[in-house]
């Protein structure tokens, strides 16, 4: 037992004094990112209580007058709320279920193919549309789905079809949107499982091999169970972001005719809010995304600790 | 080591091969048959197949010659390689003093990045920062708004974090102060993950359309994408054929060609992106 006397408060914040003199070096270099932090991503955050005012530009954020729920009031009790929020759910549900599987797939036929070459260039290739931006992509589209020339059209005629004006149509955007981020992202959301197919002890395979097992016997018992963290961390990690239903990609491909069925959350916060001058409106809008989205990925990074042991962030 | 496979594993082979070669056909038709729509010459149908002595390259002459075209490439290449210069030194800048274990307050500022992360204010607010910065239609609006990426970030953190402290204490010995030993003593050493970052950071740029639409309205500062997307709407093709009405290819060729020629700069640098994003990709899964 020693008498050492308990360290005075001040000493200790003379002690952090020191340290932080003795770092200045280290803040003075810290000093731009952190401004642009609080600049661009925290004065929006100030700028976020005209939700609550009825915004005009002449007066500023600060003079425009408060109205309080107002704007919150109209977006719930408009016919659009659930509009919009069943495009945005759909869309972005449908890209988690019909965007894994293929994922995980391709994965596991690039473990298992015993051909080199060709797993070298399924793997370069299937990576490449990640890289596209999806107004090249729209381009694609274009020329595989348009009503006049598209690939896909000439397809249906020649079997005596009538032609789908798939990107303009109610029935078939919602899936042109799904499958168009599946097209482009599969090969690149592949790397995260094979990484995690590699990772596993290939040990376990020769012995499943003695033991009888057949190659699907062992892509169930061995390569699936492997996968199981990373598909847990990729489906919470999906879910956190539900609201997220791909902005820059619906806002090149919808047009008009489709809102009814393509307007996600996004989309109609840029309309109302950059061409409409509601800035107001948009704002409360977007600010009830932020706030949803926040409690879902903080509840994902819970969930995956818990079951995986890693979080998201 | 080729064993003799029994008859089900045979299939399974066959199986895993054929769905491989499934997805490899899936990805390049349609990009095939852009190609082919932009070689189309008049009075012809699109076809999978358009045989080589019926290529017309006059849609890709036409649009060669446009300085509209030229004029976007030469914008693309400013805010791509300007955005990468401010992103990168922002970046390292950042990155560095939050990657030292002793440095006071440090999870909090850590925590008040990642907080901008998890909850976004929305575009209006944002929107209405650039505006009164007096940055609406000039570069500085795309430049920095989107400037530093907290994901890039804390990467480039972890990363710095990893570097043997030895090195550095040797250094430190030696009298260099924090400046010089993040210059000469951690960047030679963070090579693989500036360049991975850096093409992070320039494939975003090169590619984004959005910004520009929403920050610019001069319509000689727009890059490519952005002219792009005009010449598909149709917008106003006639800008980008002279002599408007007398076309020398048709309106799809057109189109199509201009989908190839902006695709071309990233299909150039692509072995060097596919190297360095794998392995970024998977640097940030095995963050922490």
């Amino acid at each position: 037992m020693s008498f050492a006397p308990a360290p005075q408060p001040n000493r200790r914040l003379k002690r952090l004094a020191q340290s932080v003199w003795q770092h200045r070096m280290l803040y003075l270099m810290l000093l731009p990112g952190l401004a642009y932090f609080i600049i661009f991503r925290y004065w929006p955050l100030w700028n976020a209580q005209i939700a609550f005012r009825d915004f005009q530009p002449t007066l500023g954020v600060w003079g425009s007058p408060w109205v309080g729920f107002q704007h919150f009031q109209e977006f719930f009790g408009s016919y659009y709320f659930s509009q919009l929020l069943v495009n945005t759910l759909v869309i972005s549900l449908g890209k988690i279920v019909l965007g894994i599987p293929p994922a995980i797939l391709l994965a596991v036929a690039l473990h298992e193919t015993s051909r080199r070459f060709l797993s070298r260039i399924v793997q370069t290739l299937s990576y490449l549309p990640h890289f596209l931006s999806w107004v090249i992509v729209y381009g694609i589209l274009l020329a595989m789905l348009s009503p006049s020339e598209g690939l896909i059209n000439a397809g249906l005629r020649a079997i005596g079809l009538e032609p789908v004006p798939f990107l303009t149509s109610t029935a078939t955007f919602q899936p042109v949107v799904v499958l168009s981020e599946v097209w482009k992202e599969t090969g690149w959301s592949a790397i995260l499982f094979l990484a995690a197919l590699l990772s596993i002890n290939p040990a376990l395979y020769e012995a499943a091999a003695i033991d009888g097992a057949s190659r699907w016997q062992q892509i169930r018992h061995i390569s699936l169970p492997g996968m199981m963290d990373v598909l847990v961390l990729v489906v919470l990690l999906k879910l956190g972001s539900i609201l997220d239903a791909g902005f820059h990609q619906i806002f090149v491909l919808y047009s008009l005719p489709v809102y009814s069925v393509g307007d996600i959350i996004d989309t109609w916060v840029y309309r109302q809010g950059i061409q409409n001058f509601q800035f107001s409106l948009a704002t409360a809008v977007g600010l009830f995304k932020g706030l949803i989205g926040l409690v879902l990925i903080v509840v994902a990074n819970r969930l995956a600790r818990r079951f995986v042991g890693t979080g998201l962030y | 080591m080729k064993k003799a496979m029994s008859r089900g594993d045979r299939l399974f082979e066959w199986t895993i091969d054929a769905f491989l070669v499934a997805v490899l056909v899936v990805t390049l038709i349609p990009m095939w048959y852009v190609v082919m729509v932009s070689l189309l010459p008049f009075g012809k149908s699109p076809s999978l197949f358009i045989p080589p002595w019926e290529w017309s390259f006059e849609a890709y002459a036409q649009l060669v010659f446009q300085p509209t075209i030229w004029r976007a490439a030469l914008n693309s290449i400013v805010l791509t390689f300007g955005g990468v210069a401010i992103s990168l030194t922002l970046t390292v800048m950042a990155a560095y003093p939050l990657s030292r274990r002793g440095l006071p307050g440090r999870n909090f500022i850590v925590g008040l990045i990642l907080f901008t992360f998890l909850f976004n204010a929305g575009l209006i607010p944002t929107f209405l920062v650039v505006k009164d910065l007096g940055l609406l239609n000039t570069y500085w609006s795309i430049l920095l708004n989107g400037a530093v990426s907290v994901y890039n970030l804390l990467v480039m953190k972890t990363f710095f974090q990893s570097l043997p402290e030895s090195l550095e204490e040797a250094a430190r010995i030696d009298g260099a102060n924090d400046w010089q030993v993040l210059w000469h003593v951690v960047l030679p050493l963070s090579r693989p993950i500036l360049l991975t970052i850096g093409l992070f950071y320039g494939v975003a740029n090169w590619n984004n359309f959005f910004e520009p639409i929403l920050f610019l309205s001069d319509r000689s500062l727009m890059p490519l994408p952005v002219v792009l997307r005009d010449i598909l709407t149709g917008l106003n093709v006639a800008e980008y054929v002279e002599g408007g009405a007398a076309q020398a290819a048709p309106a799809e060729a057109l189109k199509m060609a201009a989908v190839v020629l902006i695709t071309l700069p990233m299909l150039l640098v692509y072995p060097w992106i596919q190297r360095y994003f794998t392995k970024g990709v998977l640097i940030g899964s095995v963050k922490e």
